[in-house]
């Protein structure tokens, strides 16, 4: 049994099978991460490119430690001191990685697009670690994982994505990855953070988060970046918060046992308040090691499984 | 010379002709009715349609200033491939053609080529949308309009002055409608595709709003405004509004949109990348409605040629623009052959309409000067294969595409400069 998709772009293009395949293998791959020694040399000789055009602290340590666990080579590769800066095209970066042996690529690029793009462009595999505003398909799949470790399974749950899915990668890939999985996305968002024609996206799309909490499973709180404000996207800190930010108050409408996830990094007091992120509802942590185990789980795959 | 064009379907409006005929080239003019004298060459054109040369009053010469992506032997050179035997610049190269000495250089380079090259000047000068560049001396020097396209004037109060200062000199303006303001780094039609692919939108009502505002400047100040590549509908609607207050003004669309919507760009396709962006199934109706019933008069190319490695590229690193000179024919011809447009409907949007905006005398065979007509079988299928091109750029999204409708011969200044093998 191995993965039908040979690169990971995105969930939508990703078929069902393959997202249980990678979450299910995911979670065997999380065990290894209880052991004292955390070292299961399975990717030996293979060559990673860890290729981060755009800024990543969390995703790209989370794919390098992966690479480091299972003993793989990394090559990692930024923006900042490379031939990019110096003017080289994505095109030749990729084609001269490529011809340094590179098996897979994983790339984090500011553009949309630019992960199909390198898989039109190279022969190596690719791993999407999010592109512009378009997809982060090992965001929502560690956030599935997430919700699939607390509650066994997806089916008929009523997942709330909140926040800025105008901009939000993560929120496009979830919208796909939860339904494939048999979920009920829910979207809010005040009207300026709403994508053209989200009412026709498989989510229900909401202003009020006092209506959109009612009942969910799971609240996925997005993080706002705060340059969106002098853009007109948002008021104030203060008015955010107050309208769309998760705190003890807006908690008593929700139910009990909803699970509180993030992307991260968390703007305490803006987004989430203190405590509900460090609250017993909050599945954050949990979140960051699911999301090492994913990443072991899809490089195991991509790279030692065989395509069928 | 003389070469007699034998049974063909002869569609000239202007000259009061659309039947099968005989028609001549005879020391480089066009003779009608041709009398039985010895030709040098008898081309059989039975089932082909006889026109006078498309004439497509939107082009980037990308010369001055862009020669590896394009110059005017480049493009003359596509445009005789493509039936088009006149051929209008746009100013937005480098330098600008805001002086008289750039718009000399068009011309003169333009004489060297096969087909009729003119050139509309800028507003203003280096394209800046700031000050007023020098019409009137460009105007002697032989502009045919005056165009703000690529960078459309934004301030209201210099639009006013701008059109006012056209007017003054005769000339008509052609208008490239976007509020930039709405449009800040966007890279397609606003809507669902947009949002799926996360890519930034470009709301119509960019270009609604522009053109709404050109027609009550036009209405101000009297001057010809054109509004260039109409993509929506409702940019339709308006400039039906304006025309029935009488307000001087006409509009053109390009054959990409009344062919392709956004879904063009899924895949995130570079080279269906263009400015306005492609739109919805709705517009293209819109579109075509509005070319069926007069309120769009025009059909041009907005040929905009880019290199290679200005196309491959993340998507919203590549330019905007799409080649057209080569495929605006058979775009045309393959909505004749879906019933959606008439021979007719061709001949009065791509050569009758573009002449009167430019004052042209090309637009009909009794006033040319010299002989300028083409020869397409409008039934024949080919398919688009862009390394055949004469442009020097390959971006056309419509390469692969099998259309209906082939030219087989361009004549211009009395000399066939192409005919299909």
């Amino acid at each position: 049994m191995g993965l039908i998709s040979k690169n990971l772009i995105d969930l939508k293009s990703t078929p069902k099978s393959d997202i249980n395949l990678i979450i299910d293998t995911a979670f065997t791959q999380k065990e290894i991460l209880s052991r004292s020694v955390k070292k299961v040399p399975i990717l030996k000789g293979k060559s990673v490119c860890t290729m981060f055009i755009e800024n990543s602290t969390r995703t790209k340590n989370s794919f390098e430690t992966a690479c480091k666990i299972l003993g793989a080579d990394v090559i990692g590769f930024s923006k900042t001191g490379s031939s990019i800066n110096k003017g080289e095209s994505y095109k030749d970066t990729l084609l001269t990685l490529e011809a340094m042996g590179v098996d897979l690529f994983i790339i984090r690029h500011f553009a949309s697009g630019s992960s199909d793009f390198a898989a039109k462009t190279v022969k190596s595999k690719i791993v999407n670690a999010g592109d512009g505003m378009h997809a982060h398909p090992t965001q929502a799949l560690l956030d599935m994982m997430t919700l699939i470790e607390h509650r066994g399974s997806i089916e008929g749950m009523t997942v709330l994505i909140l926040g800025d899915v105008y901009h939000s990668r993560v929120a496009r890939s979830n919208i796909w990855g939860l339904n494939k999985l048999g979920a009920k996305v829910r979207i809010c968002a005040p009207m300026t953070l709403l994508p053209a024609e989200i009412n026709s996206f498989p989510c229900e799309v909401y202003t009020d988060l006092r209506e959109a909490v009612k009942g969910v499973d799971a609240i996925n709180i997005l993080r706002i970046q705060l340059e969106r404000m002098n853009a007109g996207y948002f008021s104030s800190i203060y008015e955010y918060n107050r309208f769309y930010g998760i705190d003890t108050d807006i908690f008593k409408s929700v139910p009990k046992d909803t699970l509180i996830l993030h992307p991260g990094p968390i703007n305490r007091g803006v987004e989430i308040s203190s405590a509900i992120a460090d609250g017993p509802n909050s599945v954050i942590v949990n979140q960051v090691t699911n999301g090492l185990a994913i990443r072991m789980a899809i490089l195991y795959l991509m790279l030692q499984g065989e395509n069928r | 010379m003389k070469i007699l064009f034998k049974g063909g379907r002869v569609v000239s409006p202007q000259d009061n002709i659309n039947e099968i005929k005989d028609i001549a080239l005879v020391d480089k003019k066009i003779v009608l009715n041709p009398s039985n004298i010895k030709y040098d060459r008898t081309i059989d054109c039975k089932g082909c349609v006889i026109t006078c040369g498309l004439i497509d009053v939107h082009v980037h010469f990308r010369d001055p200033g862009f020669e590896y992506k394009e110059d005017i032997y480049s493009v003359a050179e596509a445009a005789a491939r493509g039936g088009i035997t006149t051929i209008v610049g746009m100013p937005n190269v480098k330098p600008a053609v805001d002086n008289k000495t750039v718009v000399r250089y068009i011309l003169d380079k333009g004489k060297e080529t096969a087909v009729n090259v003119l050139t509309s000047g800028s507003a203003t000068k280096g394209n800046g949308g700031e000050t007023l560049a020098e019409i009137g001396e460009m105007m002697l020097e032989g502009i045919c309009a005056v165009s703000d396209d690529g960078f459309p004037i934004q301030d209201a109060s210099l639009m006013r002055r701008v059109l006012e200062y056209t007017k003054n000199f005769n000339l008509p303006f052609m208008a490239h409608s976007e509020d930039k303001s709405l449009t800040k780094d966007a890279q397609m039609n606003e809507g669902y595709n947009a949002t799926l692919l996360g890519l930034r939108p470009w709301p119509r009502q960019a270009e609604e709003l522009m053109i709404a505002r050109n027609i009550m400047l036009a209405s101000l100040t009297g001057c010809h405004v054109h509004f260039q590549h109409v993509t929506t509908k409702m940019g339709v609607d308006l400039i039906k509004l304006g025309k029935k207050y009488g307000i001087p003004i006409t509009a053109e669309t390009c054959p990409q949109y009344f062919t392709l919507t956004d879904d063009a760009c899924l895949d995130y396709n570079t080279n269906a990348k263009c400015c306005p962006p492609l739109r919805t199934k709705d517009d293209i109706r819109a579109i075509i409605k509005g070319l069926k019933n007069g309120i769009i008069d025009i059909i041009a190319t907005d040929h905009a040629p880019h290199a290679l490695e200005e196309k491959e590229l993340e998507f919203q690193g590549a330019s905007f623009g799409m080649v057209g000179l080569e495929t605006a024919l058979g775009l045309c011809l393959e909505q004749v052959y879906k019933n959606k447009f008439s021979l007719e409907d061709i001949v009065e949007k791509f050569i009758v309409n573009p002449a009167k905006l430019i004052g042209s005398k090309q637009g009909a065979f009794s006033t040319q000067e010299l002989g300028d007509l083409i020869v397409f079988d409008p039934k024949v299928e080919w398919t688009v294969d862009v390394n055949k091109f004469a442009s020097k750029s390959k971006n056309s999204p419509f390469d692969g595409m099998t259309l209906h409708g082939k030219l087989k011969l361009t004549v211009v200044k009395g000399e066939i400069c192409f005919e299909d093998a």
